[in-house]
């Protein structure tokens, strides 16, 4: 690995001026379970890390009826898995973070570290897609709040600006009878990156859906909202055969590609499979809320 | 820039001073520094789990962290997990299991399979598999290591 | 009669703790990578982003100047090579030099995307690291071949210009050797056949996927003498080679064998311990540690086993009775000529007792790393083909797939494949322990929304014998040590502890086992070919025998009577003569001094009388079908270890082979992007089953005597990875109603055959 410095503010203030400070070569490091892969891979040489650990405000779970959860953006996936918040109202996300590799990396690995990595096939993008959430960023020129589907600009790319970070994400709370499922297709049962993801978030009124939000992962250059499945649901009860037409607008919005983990024909047929599923297992939850 | 960092930690219940330099991983620091080679590296990407420590109880891939990060914390490594000469539960019954062949894995089962005992004493088999699946063997097939952890868990609870 | 499967073992067939284990438990014990000394240099080998190019030019100079750098070395550093054969295990196995050179540190071609092309040893690794991207290479790519078929058709890019068809001697060629074993009219077989299969099948390279990577420290100052300390399977294999790579005698060169982390059949070859040495010799003398990386070591040489094509067809009389069997089976070598498809030739249909049969095989070059042994080398890739083509016709005769088999059977005086006829055997034996164990007669229960099937398939495995070394020492207080040159990958120590311990008298904890260095002990060939609790077993028993013909001896001594008149009988001395109370060794060891001084039995053996090894498995799947994952419900594996010397490592043994095998099956496979860079490097793309893969592996030790070893003992290191894929593949078959052809298994695979099955 090349040589290059650390600090640890504890601070965002400071953070965002030591990130600031060295032109493109500094960079946030939370977790690390990607960033030092791809620095020993020569894959990134930032000169400057900025670990953003020891930022109180980057390692809260709040939750408060109206305003919605903010979940810092340095929490680790474990955290995420071990709040009762977390289970109570977003047990999707929750269970997205808790696919994050093995326990050892759901440790270290950040909700926030997920996000900026921006992976197509990072697990808790599509359950954030879903659920609504907002990434809070704060950089040089102040705070601003971009909704996770304008979040990514590329495989591995993002809005982030120089000396930007990710400070926390903001979800709002959910409606009555609402709840969220995510679901993933690995070839083993842990430790593997989704071939597909898929999230929903569904809200119900009686047994009609009154709204609904499908989230995938894996299947285009980017997470990626699903918004004619879900728009195909309004006011429809939510059963196999109205999941199952869901599945298959799913895979319209899919642009997937043939790589090492799976081939485009596979994943555009496993969209639907996954979204069927994650949309019966949302509404079943949201059933019981 | 390539001072070197001090970095002050506790390791295996000892307050230990090391120096490092930045981009030394913990693995590397506690391999090549501190001379504690009892944690493995087999992959350095976090995906064979044979660097496992425990940091502050939570179990970790070392190769995954850096050296720097060790600060304040505390660190458990499978030369700590004895103590003295009373081997751990776990430790005792991967040796009466035959739970080990070419044993480079172990350190890394161990330090997982203690995270998971200290937080559920008394796990089930498919808890122990899913606790586990961030480390791999190659050469046992997994049953007598899981086997191991469930003996241990009973001799832990006194059954 | 007094046999082995009768007598009453003390020692043998007990599970004691293993005597290096709790060095293992508690972090001290010493890998390779554990090793370091004063001074040490760290080295990194630059590697090539090509799969085929020539090297126009190499200039170190910018990495020479990095602070810290001490030495740049490249294949022209090492001493000059021919390709006349240099000979390993027991003279068994050919080396060529030239090839074994040029796959560590690249020639004038790299050959595949991942070979060496250079070295650099500096203070730190980072530092060594950074030198490699300091080092210029400029590259003539040239066109490359990938793909087994294409690279075998005329035209193809050509890899080694010297390799010349066999039929015509002017045409250059990618196929690397022919082999061909053949008996009885295969013609009038298939006329005499009722029911014919053919069926032409796909596997993928493997990894042999062991946990350590390939590390060696090297010493090499200039007094001529070298030493290594290396994680190996085979010290004198790493002798030989690095010592004729640096141009020393072989005696001037010391391997030092660290614990080893896993090997599998890859590290009984040499992949950076000459690299090692040379840079310590370039750099003053100073050791060199390297540690490969896990990219390196799947990308670059340390040899995944495999790809292969495999066409079988078979026929078979109505009453279930085979009577004519063709293969042809193409094994990728990679880029150097080696693959194991002899292998493969031979022990594919040796389970059965078949009059008519013909197989050709052929030992193919593609532009992707030299393989290397893996566990039964070459056996499995036969026998996915050859055992999934039984289950059809088994099928199609209505019988069940082992009753099919045990007909077919290969037994005692069957002659095999290779010739020589079988001594007595176990495979009717495995296959009768699978039918009469629980999980057969408990028939599989479908459950609505997935697909379950059950599949059953067997293995041989020739085993290996060759030489081996042991010492036993005995100590003034009544215990003993034991010194090998095996070592020790799996409880070997143990093992060859507990022999020694049975025929002494004394308990396994008694017996301290050692590994020793090259310098140390005699030649012993390397651990693997499952030769090791046979073997070096034997030596361990003639050594602890060598140990009692003194003991009688010194108790003649004691007693005052000739050693005619001294027996050992369950672990005493016992006079023949006057009525003397029996002598233990316990006993007798504090009179040693008195008696002549220290005892030490030495034996060396070339070992014959191997026994050959037979598996059978059987394994229940569960397939999603909407996204045609497969999931292992529930395995059996039923091995012949001949005679169990510590049956939790036998299990252990068989364990982790059917576990790499049910990995092979469903998701290991190489994944090459067109311009020959392998995709998937490392554990997490490559997809090893992990503990939530997998449910308890339940073993049946099945004990069939070798008549070619005193203790029957057979090796069991092997065998046991070669049924799986074809029983996997015989579950998923039946769960879906097609035969499955091609491994892996993997969800986007099979979600294809069923695709195609729904139409
Ligand atoms: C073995 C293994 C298995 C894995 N399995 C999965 C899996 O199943 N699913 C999955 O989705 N991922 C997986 N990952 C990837 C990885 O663990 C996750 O993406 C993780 O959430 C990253 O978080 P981190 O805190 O470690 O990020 P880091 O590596 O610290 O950072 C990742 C990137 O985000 C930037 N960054 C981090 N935090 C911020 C912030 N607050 N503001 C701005 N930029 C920031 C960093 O600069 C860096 O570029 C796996 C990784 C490993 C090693
Ligand atoms: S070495 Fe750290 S996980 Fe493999
Ligand atoms: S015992 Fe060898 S890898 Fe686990």
């Amino acid at each position: 690995m090349h040589e290059f410095s650390y600090e640890a503010p504890t601070t965002v203030d400071q953070a965002v001026k030591l990130l600031a400070s060295d032109g493109d070569s500094a960079r946030v490091i939370c977790g690390g379970t990607d960033l030092l892969i791809q620095m020993r891979n020569a894959v990134r040489k930032p000169r400057l890390l900025v670990d953003v650990k020891g930022i109180p405000e980057m390692r809260e779970i709040s939750f408060d009826a109206k305003a919605g959860l903010k979940l810092g953006a340095a929490v680790p996936c474990i955290e995420i898995h071990e709040s009762q918040v977390m289970h109570r109202y977003y047990p999707g996300l929750t269970e997205a973070a808790h696919l994050i590799g093995s326990l050892q990396i759901q440790s270290r690995a950040s909700i926030g570290g997920n996000l900026c990595n921006s992976s197509p096939a990072a697990d808790t993008s599509p359950a954030l897609l879903a659920v609504g959430a907002i990434a809070k960023i704060v950089g040089p020129a102040g705070t601003r709040e971009v909704p996770v589907e304008k979040f990514f600009t590329g495989p591995g790319t993002n809005v982030l600006q120089k000396g930007e970070l990710v400070v926390q994400i903001l979800i709002p709370p959910p409606a009555p009878h609402t709840a969220d499922r995510y679901i993933r297709m690995i070839p083993r049962n842990e430790m593997d990156i989704a071939i597909v993801g898929a999230g929903a978030c569904v809200t119900l009124d009686g047994d009609k859906v009154a709204a609904a939000r499908i989230g995938l992962g894996a299947v285009a250059p980017t997470p990626i909202l699903a918004p004619k499945a879900a728009e195909y649901l309004i006011g429809k009860k939510l059963d196999e055969k109205t999941a199952e037409r869901a599945g298959e607008l799913a895979r319209e919005s899919a642009s997937p590609i043939d790589d090492m983990r799976g081939t485009a024909e596979y994943r555009r047929h496993v969209v639907g499979v996954l979204t069927k599923r994650a949309l019966l297992g949302a509404a079943e939850r949201a059933r019981q809320n | 820039m390539s001072k070197k960092q001090l970095v002050e930690t506790t390791i295996n219940g000892e307050p230990t001073e090391f120096l490092c330099e930045t981009r030394q991983s913990l693995l590397e620091s506690l391999r090549d520094v501190l001379g504690l080679t009892g944690s493995k590296e087999g992959c350095l990407t976090g995906d064979c789990g044979a660097c496992t420590v425990l940091v502050d109880g939570r179990p970790v891939c070392s190769c995954l962290m850096l050296g720097v990060e060790a600060r304040g914390k505390k660190i458990t490594t499978v030369e700590g997990l004895a103590e003295g000469t009373q081997l751990h539960p776990l430790q005792q019954k991967f040796l009466e299991d035959a739970s080990l062949q070419c044993g480079i894995c172990t350190p890394g089962f161990l330090m997982s399979a203690k995270a998971l005992l200290d937080r559920n004493p008394n796990p089930t088999e498919a808890e122990i598999r899913y606790a586990l699946a961030g480390n791999l063997c190659r050469c046992t097939g997994y049953d007598k290591i899981v086997r191991a952890v469930m003996n241990a868990a009973k001799v832990m609870q006194g059954r | 009669m007094d046999t082995p499967q009768t007598h009453q073992f003390k020692v043998i067939g007990t599970r004691p703790v293993r005597h290096d284990g709790l060095d293992k438990v508690i972090g001290r014990a010493k890998y390779g990578a554990d090793y370091s000394f004063p001074g040490m240099l760290y080295g990194k080998v630059l590697r090539s982003p090509y799969a085929h190019a020539r090297i126009k030019s190499i200039n170190t100079e910018k990495a020479l100047r990095l602070p810290g750098v001490k030495a740049v070395v490249t294949h022209a550093d090492f001493a000059p090579q021919t390709t006349a054969p240099v000979y390993r295990m027991g003279g068994e196995a050919a080396v060529n030099p030239l090839y074994l050179a040029s796959n560590i540190l690249a020639k004038d071609k790299v050959l595949y995307a991942g070979h060496g092309v250079a070295a650099v040893a500096a203070t730190s690794p980072h530092i060594a690291e950074e030198a490699l991207a300091l080092i210029e290479v400029e590259y003539e790519p040239l066109p490359l071949v990938l793909d087994l078929l294409e690279a075998m058709k005329p035209g193809a890019a050509i890899i080694n210009p010297d390799l010349r068809r066999k039929d015509k001697p002017d045409e250059q060629t990618n196929i690397a050797g022919e082999f061909q074993f053949k008996r009885g009219d295969i013609e009038a077989g298939f006329k005499a056949a009722d029911i014919i299969v053919e069926r032409e099948f796909r596997t993928e390279m493997v990894h042999q996927g062991y946990i350590e990577p390939p590390n060696a420290l090297g010493i090499f100052p200039g007094d001529g003498h070298a030493t290594v300390y290396t994680s190996t399977q085979g010290p004198f294999d790493v002798r030989i080679m690095s010592a004729t790579l640096l141009g020393l005698p072989e005696g001037n060169v010391k391997v030092v064998p660290a614990e080893i982390g896993g090997g599998f059949g890859a590290k009984l070859t040499v992949h950076i311990e000459p690299v090692a040495l040379l840079l310590s010799k370039h750099a003053g003398g100073r050791p060199v540690k390297m540690v490969m990386t896990r990219t390196e070591m799947m990308r670059g040489a340390t040899g995944p086993t495999s790809g292969s094509i495999l066409r079988v067809k078979m026929g078979a009389t109505k009453e279930g009775r085979i009577v004519a069997a063709k293969a042809w089976f193409a094994y990728e070598a990679g880029a150097f000529p080696g693959s194991p498809v002899w292998l493969g030739c031979f022990t594919g249909l040796s389970p059965y007792d078949i009059e008519n049969f013909l197989v050709d095989g052929y030992d193919v070059l593609v532009n992707k790393p030299k393989t290397s042994s893996y566990r039964a080398p070459g056996a499995t890739n036969a026998a996915f083909a050859v055992e999934c083509v039984v289950d059809e016709l088994a099928n199609r005769c209505g019988m069940d797939p082992l009753d099919f088999r045990i007909r077919n059977a290969s037994r005692e005086g069957t002659q095999s494949v290779m010739g020589p006829k079988f001594p007595r055997i176990g495979y009717i034996e495995v296959c009768e322990a699978i039918k009469n164990s629980q999980h057969y007669r408990t028939p599989l229960a479908q459950v609505p929304g997935k697909y379950r099937g059950r599949g059953v398939a067997t293995g041989f495995w020739i085993n290996g014998g060759m030489q081996s070394s042991a010492i036993v020492n005995v100590h003034a207080d009544g215990t003993a040590s034991l010194v090998t040159g095996s070592v020790d990958i799996g409880g070997s120590r143990a093992s060859t502890a507990m022999v020694v311990a049975e025929v002494l008298g004394l308990r396994a904890e008694d017996v301290r086992p050692a590994v020793a260095d090259t310098d140390s002990i005699g030649y012993t060939d390397g651990t693997g070919g499952s030769r090791v609790a046979f073997a070096t077993g034997l030596a361990a028993y003639q050594a602890a025998h060598d140990v009692v013909r003194q003991l009688k001896e010194r108790a003649a001594k004691v007693w005052e009577i000739s050693p005619e008149d001294v027996a050992w009988v369950d672990g005493k001395a016992i006079s023949k003569k006057n009525g003397a109370p029996p002598l233990t060794l316990k006993e007798l060891a504090p009179r040693l001094t008195r008696t002549g001084g220290p005892v030490t039995g030495r034996a060396n053996v070339y070992a014959t009388g191997v026994g050959p090894a037979f598996a059978a498995c059987l394994v229940d799947v569960e397939i999603d079908p909407e996204t045609a994952k497969v999931q292992v419900l529930r395995c059996t594996v039923a091995q012949d270890a001949g005679k169990a010397i510590h049956p939790s490592y036998v299990e252990g043994q068989m364990q982790g082979g059917t576990v790499q095998g049910l990995g092979w099956a469903l998701n290991e496979e190489y994944v090459y992007d067109e311009k020959g860079t392998l995709r998937n490097a490392s554990f997490l793309d490559y997809r090893m089953p992990t503990c939530l893969d997998l449910p308890m592996i339940e073993p049946v030790i099945v004990e069939v005597a070798n008549p070619g070893h005193p203790l029957g003992v057979r090796g069991v290191g092997e065998v046991s990875i070669v049924p799986p894929p074809a029983a996997v593949a015989n579950a998923v078959s039946m769960a879906v109603g097609s035969r499955i052809t091609d491994l892996p298994i993997s969800p986007p695979r099979l979600f294809k055959v069923l695709a195609a099955r729904r139409g």
